[in-house]
């Protein structure tokens, strides 16, 4: 599914009366089908933000965002979202966290369990369907998470920080577990990262924001194919270009608030 | 000596009950006024074969006591359960709710006595009002705390797996406060079986019910009698507690895994 963010802006409410803080200032961006999009920023500035509103878990204050030429209103049976804390539900087994979509559709029990059942195979999580989340290792939970963002036959991936919590020899097996779904589904995938090395290893492009309130500051087109090298130089050269943005966005930040 | 743990609490109430045989065998208390152990069992034995008033026998008295708990019961977790969930969801309802709440709280039950007659007259319904009145507030405050505390990225993440409203209370808030609930549950229904037996002591019309029993053992001058009334009340209570906690530990075990 295609992705059209037109001008969009998102303010809060703040404190102090009719103050609001703007987090989302003008920002436009045409994703394609099936690519797969990074996205990085300075803490804070907003992509948390971006991000649920394309879920539809909040609304704009003004600006647009079409998914296949269709304006989103609320959530989207076509999206799905996975959560760096995970947000598995603790009282449901690992079968039926991953099933909870279809669940919400009536779909029967003999259906929800063959299609959990078959995501469990898949997701190598064979032997763990009547545990639950608590007894899994994160990784693990992870990949639970992203079961159930794409059992409903989800077509765009939204995934906040997912490998944030856990440990870096896990993280770069999940980013390769993420390339292969990726490359199977063929859905469209955001990817909010803190992380450099994980932005330009699994991006086809990485759209970099700047500080709050949060523009699109650059938009890096990655053009090594995958599987793709770390050490190579090439790699080495797109980095360089990320590291110098967030460095210059961050230089910006101390100017603009000057430590007291 | 060593006692096998499971024998361990009843140590003390075996050793309480022994002194207090040797105490009035010795003559240092009146039995007028406490009758030894061994009468009061005399006495229960009593109650259950002949009766109080005469024909009226102790598990008639036990069980009608048990029936008005449990309509009491029941209509609170009926109104309250519902109500706490809703307010919990809500901050302006809960702003709106809580100073009625809190207003008619601290008003003991019993204050409720004279218009619970007025209304539904004596019998069944007018006990039945009071023991509601004694589970519902514990039963709704507990709810609305175990609502309160739901992590809202469960929310969310129930939300773009399509839940709608009614699914986030069903799949979502009810089962997250469920341990908070029993405990509003196990506080209502002890409070509810204390109310019981006070609003049993202005009369009831069945002529059946532990409370009257005691009221009637009084009238005839019998402590033996009333202290029978009073131990088997206790023991009830505590098995009314211990069944509920049951409930808790089997529904609440699904969720929190053994630690291995
Ligand atoms: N519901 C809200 N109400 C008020 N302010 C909010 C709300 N949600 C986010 N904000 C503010 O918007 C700004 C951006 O938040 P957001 O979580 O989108 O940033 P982020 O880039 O995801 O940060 P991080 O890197 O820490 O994940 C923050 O200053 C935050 O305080
Ligand atoms: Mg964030």
């Amino acid at each position: 599914m295609s992705l059209e963010i037109a001008s969009l802006c998102k303010s809060f409410p703040k404190d102090d009366p009719a103050g609001t803080v703007e987090v989302l200032s003008d920002i436009s961006l045409t994703i394609e089908a099936g690519s797969f999009v990074s996205i990085i920023g300075p803490s804070g500035c907003g992509k948390s933000t971006l991000l649920r509103l394309i879920a539809g878990l909040a609304t704009p204050t003004s600006g647009s965002i079409d998914l296949d030429g269709v304006r989103i209103s609320g959530v989207s049976e076509k999206t799905g979202f996975v959560f760096q804390s995970y947000a598995l539900f603790p009282w449901l087994n690992v079968a039926d966290n991953i099933a909870f979509p279809l669940a919400m559709k009536n779909a029967s029990k003999q259906q929800r369990r063959a299609r959990a059942l078959d995501y469990v195979e898949r997701f190598g999580l064979r032997g763990f369907e009547g545990s639950f989340p608590a007894e899994l290792s994160g990784g693990m939970q992870q990949r639970v998470a992203i079961a159930r963002s794409l059992i409903d036959n989800a077509e765009v991936l939204l995934m906040d920080e997912p490998f944030g919590a856990l440990d870096s020899q896990t993280r770069s097996r999940m980013q390769q577990f993420l390339l292969e779904v990726w490359q199977q589904t063929r859905c469209t995938v955001l990817l909010i990262t803190h992380n450099i090395d994980e932005a330009v290893f699994l991006g086809q492009r990485v759209v970099c924001l700047t500080q709050r309130p949060a523009r699109v500051g650059d938009d890096i087109l990655i053009e090594s194919p995958y599987p793709r090298d770390v050490t190579s130089d090439e790699f080495n050269v797109y980095r360089r270009r990320v590291l110098k943005f967030l460095d210059r966005e961050h230089a910006a930040g101390l100017r603009d608030k000057p430590p007291c | 000596m060593k006692i096998p743990q499971r024998f361990e609490r009843f140590a003390c109430i075996a050793l309480l009950l022994g002194l207090w045989e040797l105490l009035c065998a010795a003559g240092a208390v009146s039995p007028v006024l406490i009758p030894p152990p061994h009468r009061i069992v005399q006495a229960m034995l009593e109650l259950l074969l002949n009766g109080l008033p005469a024909g009226h026998l102790l598990h008639r008295h036990c069980l009608e006591s048990l029936l008005r708990v449990a309509v009491g019961f029941a209509a609170a977790l009926a109104a309250g359960l519902p109500l706490g969930l809703v307010l919990g969801r809500s901050e302006r309802l809960r702003n709106l709710c809580t100073p009625v709440i809190e207003l008619l709280r601290p008003i003991p039950p019993l204050a409720w006595i004279p218009l619970a007659i007025l209304w539904f007259g004596i019998g069944l319904q007018s006990a039945a009002f009071i023991i509601f009145l004694g589970c519902f507030f514990p039963i709704v405050l507990n709810t609305v705390s175990g609502v309160v505390t739901v992590d809202g990225i469960l929310i969310d993440a129930a939300r773009v797996c399509g839940a709608d409203d009614r699914r986030i209370f069903t799949r979502v808030l009810l089962p997250a406060a469920w341990p908070s609930v029993c405990t509003g549950m196990r506080i209502g229904l002890g409070i509810g079986w204390m109310t019981l037996v006070a609003a049993e002591f202005t009369g009831v019309k069945s002529g059946y019910g532990l409370g009257y029993m005691i009221m009637t053992a009084r009238d005839i001058q019998r402590p033996d009698y009333v202290l029978a009334g009073m131990a088997l009340i206790g023991v009830v209570g505590f098995f009314l507690d211990v069944l509920l906690q049951r409930l808790q530990q089997r529904i609440v075990a699904t969720r929190t895994p053994r630690s291995h």
